[in-house]
C-alpha cells in the first residue's frame, strides 16, 4: 500500500476546448478501423527484396489476412508505397513521380537495408536512403527482411493509421519540393544521411 | 579429339559428347587456330598471340580491329558468328594503356577467341565501333562508352545506356572515379530530381512504330489489324 502513488500525480486536467466531441473520435475509429484493414500496397520492387514480398503476399505468409490480398499496380489507387530493394538516382524522380501520383491518405514502407539507408552500396549510382526523396513511415530492416518482417512493419504501420485523427491536418500535408532543387529536405541533411561509415569508408581508392 | 574441330548442323559432335575440359594449364595450351590464320593473314597487325588458361587472345592493332573483326566473321574458315561482348579493361598501373575487348565465338567450330586493342592514354579514346558488323555491339558498345569513355566511330547512336543523358561525373569504371562519385550526395540527388524521366524516354521511342517496316510480315499483319500488342 505505501507504493500508491501521491495524490497530487493523478489529478487529470481537461481543457473541454481542446478535446474532440463523441462524435468525431468515433468517427475517427471507424475510418481508421476502415482504412487501416484495406490498405492497398502499390509494390515497387527492384531487387531481391521484392522476392520476399511476393512471398509475402503469396499463400504461406497470406497477406490477404490485413486486407492487402489487392497488389495496385497503378500508383492512382494505391494507399501504401512498399519500396522492396535499392533505388538508383536514375529511378529517384521515378519514384518520387509515383509518390505524388498517389492520392491522400497514402503511406511509405520502406523494405530492407537498401531502400532504408543504400545498404552495402554505398557508391555512385545508388540513393542513400529513399527518405531523401519521399517521406517515410516505416522502415522494415533485414537484407532482405523476412515475410515475418515485413508483416510486423505493416502492422505497425496499421497501428500508426488506427491512431491518426481527422482533426490533425498535419499528417495529410503533401511534400513540397523545393522548385528549383526539387529537394524536400535540406542538402546538409542529405550529405549527412549519405556519410560513410564503418568499414566502407576504406573502400574509395580515389588516390589511384 | 580436336576440340577447334567443325561441327556441322545436326551431325553429333566429334569424339562424343563435349565436355568440360579439366586440368587446363595457365600457359602452354594449343592456340586457337584462328590466331594463326590471322597472322598469315594480317602480319603486322597483330601484335602479339597470348594462350591464357586454354583461352586465346589476340592483340590487335587499333586501326586495325574493324577488318580482322569483319575476316573472323565472313571468312568460311572462320565464321565467328557470335559477339558475345564489347567492354574495355583500364589497369591500376597509370601508364598501362586502356584495352578494349571484344569476345567473339563460333558456334559451327566451337571455338572461342578473345581480340584485344590497346588504346594509349593521353590520346583520345577512339576505336571503330562494330556495329556494321554485329547488330550486339550496339548497346555493348553503348555500355563500353558509357563506363569508360571510349567513342566507337561509326555507331550511330552512340550515348549513355545505364546512367542518365545528363549525368555529368565522368565515367564510373574508370581507376580515377571515386567510389562515390565526385559530387556530394545531395547535389548528386538534386542533379538526379532535376531530370524528367519522361524527356529521353518517351513513349513514341519505346512504341514500335518506327520499326514496323522491319518487322516480320506475320507480326505486321496482325499489327495492321488493330490488334494490341500487349504493352
Amino acid at each position: 500500500m505505501g507504493l500508491s502513488t501521491p495524490a497530487e500525480h493523478r489529478t487529470v486536467s481537461y481543457a473541454p476546448e481542446s478535446q474532440e466531441g463523441w462524435v468525431a473520435t468515433r468517427l475517427d475509429f471507424l475510418v481508421n478501423w476502415a482504412r487501416a484493414n484495406s490498405l492497398w500496397p502499390m509494390p515497387f520492387g527492384t531487387a531481391c527484396c521484392a522476392i520476399e514480398f511476393m512471398a509475402t503476399a503469396a499463400s504461406d505468409f497470406d497477406l490477404a489476412r490485413f486486407g492487402m490480398e489487392r497488389m495496385s499496380f497503378s500508383p492512382r489507387q494505391a494507399d501504401v508505397l512498399i519500396c522492396a530493394g535499392r533505388v538508383p538516382f536514375k529511378l529517384a524522380p521515378i519514384i518520387r513521380r509515383i509518390w505524388q501520383q498517389m492520392p491522400q491518405p497514402k503511406w511509405c514502407i520502406s523494405m530492407g537495408a537498401c531502400a532504408s539507408t543504400g545498404g552495402m552500396f554505398d557508391n555512385y549510382a545508388v540513393v542513400q536512403g529513399i527518405d531523401t526523396i519521399i517521406p517515410v513511415d516505416v522502415y522494415v530492416p533485414g537484407c532482405p527482411p523476412r515475410p515475418e518482417g515485413l508483416i510486423y512493419g505493416i502492422r505497425m504501420l496499421q497501428e500508426k493509421v488506427k491512431n491518426e485523427r481527422a482533426a490533425d491536418k498535419g499528417t495529410r500535408d503533401e511534400i513540397e519540393p523545393d522548385p528549383t532543387s526539387q529537394l524536400y529536405i535540406p542538402p546538409s541533411v542529405i550529405d549527412e544521411l549519405g556519410e560513410p561509415f564503418g568499414n566502407s569508408v576504406n573502400q574509395t581508392r580515389s588516390g589511384l | 579429339m580436336n576440340r577447334f574441330e567443325l561441327v556441322q548442323t545436326g551431325a553429333s559432335a566429334p569424339g562424343g559428347e563435349p565436355t568440360t575440359q579439366k586440368n587446363v594449364s595457365h600457359r602452354g595450351e594449343p592456340a586457337n587456330p584462328s590466331a594463326e590464320a590471322l597472322q598469315s593473314k594480317f602480319g603486322a597487325s597483330i601484335r602479339r598471340v597470348e594462350v591464357i588458361w586454354g583461352e586465346t587472345v589476340v592483340y590487335v592493332d587499333a586501326a586495325a580491329v574493324h577488318n580482322v573483326i569483319q575476316w573472323l566473321k565472313d571468312d568460311p574458315s572462320q565464321r565467328y558468328d557470335f559477339l558475345s561482348d564489347v567492354t574495355a579493361v583500364e589497369y591500376r598501373d597509370a601508364d598501362a594503356p586502356i584495352e578494349v575487348v571484344w569476345h567473339l565465338r563460333s558456334l559451327p567450330f566451337r571455338r572461342f577467341l578473345r581480340v584485344k586493342s590497346q588504346l594509349p592514354k593521353g590520346k583520345p579514346l577512339e576505336i571503330d565501333s562494330v556495329y556494321d558488323v554485329y547488330r550486339a555491339a550496339d548497346w555493348l558498345e553503348r555500355e563500353c562508352y558509357d563506363m569508360f569513355g571510349i567513342r566507337f566511330r561509326g555507331h550511330p547512336d552512340l550515348r549513355r545506356i545505364l546512367m542518365w543523358e545528363s549525368y555529368r561525373e565522368g565515367y564510373p569504371l574508370r581507376k580515377d572515379f571515386p567510389l562515390r562519385g565526385r559530387f556530394s550526395r545531395s547535389e548528386q540527388l538534386r542533379q538526379a530530381l532535376a531530370q524528367n524521366p519522361e524527356a529521353r524516354y518517351s513513349m513514341e521511342e519505346l512504341s514500335i512504330a518506327d520499326a514496323f517496316a522491319e518487322l516480320p510480315q506475320e507480326m505486321r499483319d496482325r499489327l495492321g489489324k488493330g490488334e494490341r500488342t500487349g504493352e
